[in-house]
């Protein structure tokens, strides 16, 4: 029983957790945004080369 | 034992901040000013930058500012707690922990000087490395608690995001960028002193040495004069030097002139309601001035 109770841990109340949402859609927009960028950025620097491999 | 008490109440814990906690780590008012000047560099200097370098060099120099705001939160939480205006920041107020302001900061310094260097070259990279260190180590950890002369000193770090995006389109140092450098940094004196006059007593109980408290209000008129017929001057300097057109040239002395005869409403006005309204009247038109000031600079740099 006790050892049930301690498995329980850190207990968060309901805005903690939204609050912990919150940050990670926000992080994983950041993320997706600059996934996007280096992408960008990689074409308009190397152009259709960005494909082509060294020989 | 009762379940409530092997489970650590999760009120006790700290850092569990709202995103809207880490934006206001990055100082989102400072940055969009820095973001402005930065864009008056890169589309003056004319350098043929490609747009998505541009944007992905601005957001770079816009990083860099939040981590140098970051840095500064992390290092200033005890004066900030002390202020009424500043005790509701994340940190002072206990919902980010100190060291993570800091962790922040210090990955989003190298990220964004990492970046810049990778999008549109070293020297603009190092130039925005150096102001951050300036801003968040010389500035923040130096001169701001040390000498009356900090934002006088400090101002250049302030100053330096229009070389940076000069240097990002150009991979050089123009006089013009220098122009534009030495207009912010003449302009931040005034600005923040007409502010210190109002704020004299918050100042004095953090501890900051900040000209009225250290040299008097009086001395502080003086300065503010000084400095305000240099930001006249210079404001007109890209006119002169044949880099700004006539419609700058015009505004830049008509914005001169008023903005000296407020800096001398300022030195003439001492005592009570009128003296604080006189230092109010100045402070908001230097945000004014300096707004307009790069606002005809970019709409003649885009044509």
């Amino acid at each position: 029983m006790a050892a049930k109770q301690k498995r329980k841990g850190i207990v968060l109340s309901a805005e903690q957790r939204r609050r912990r949402r919150a940050r990670s859609i926000a992080l994983a927009l950041v993320l997706a945004g600059f996934a996007i960028l280096f992408y960008a950025v990689t074409i308009v620097k190397l152009g259709p080369q960005a494909l082509s491999h060294p020989t | 034992m009762s379940a409530t008490g092997t489970a650590r109440p999760a009120e006790a814990l700290s850092g569990f901040a709202d995103v809207a906690d880490y934006v206001a780590l990055l100082k989102p008012r400072v940055m969009s000013l820095v973001v402005f000047t930065a864009l008056v560099g890169l589309v003056r200097a004319h350098g043929g930058i490609h747009p998505v370098i541009g944007f992905a060099a601005l957001l770079s120099i816009a990083i860099g500012a939040g981590a140098a705001g970051s840095l500064n939160m992390w290092w200033d939480a005890d004066i900030d707690a002390r202020m009424a205006r500043t005790a509701q920041r994340p940190i002072p107020a206990g919902r980010i922990e100190s060291g993570e302001a800091l962790a922040f900061g210090v990955v989003l310094a190298v990220a964004s000087v990492a970046m810049l260097g990778l999008f549109a070259g070293w020297l603009a990279a190092g130039l925005l490395a150096f102001t951050i260190f300036f801003y968040a180590v010389l500035y923040t950890m130096g001169l701001k608690r040390w000498t009356a002369q900090n934002i006088v000193i400090g101002g250049a770090a302030g100053a330096f995001p229009p070389m940076i995006g000069w240097a990002a389109a150009t991979g050089t140092i123009g006089l013009e960028s220098v122009l534009l450098f030495l207009i912010i940094f003449f302009w931040t004196p005034p600005h923040f002193w007409a502010l210190a006059l109002l704020r004299k007593k918050e100042y004095a109980r953090a501890g900051i040495p900040m000209l009225p408290v250290v040299a008097g209000e009086d001395e502080t008129r003086r300065q503010i004069l000084i400095y305000s017929v240099v930001v006249a001057v210079v404001g007109v300097a890209p006119a002169l030097f044949g880099f700004a057109g006539l419609i700058y040239g015009t505004l830049a002395s008509m914005l001169g002139v008023l903005f000296l005869a407020l800096a001398i409403a300022v030195w003439r006005k001492r005592r009570g309601v009128a003296a604080q309204s006189a230092a109010r009247r100045l402070f908001a038109f230097s945000v004014l001035y300096l707004f307009l000031l790069f606002a005809v600079l970019l709409v003649e740099g885009m044509r």
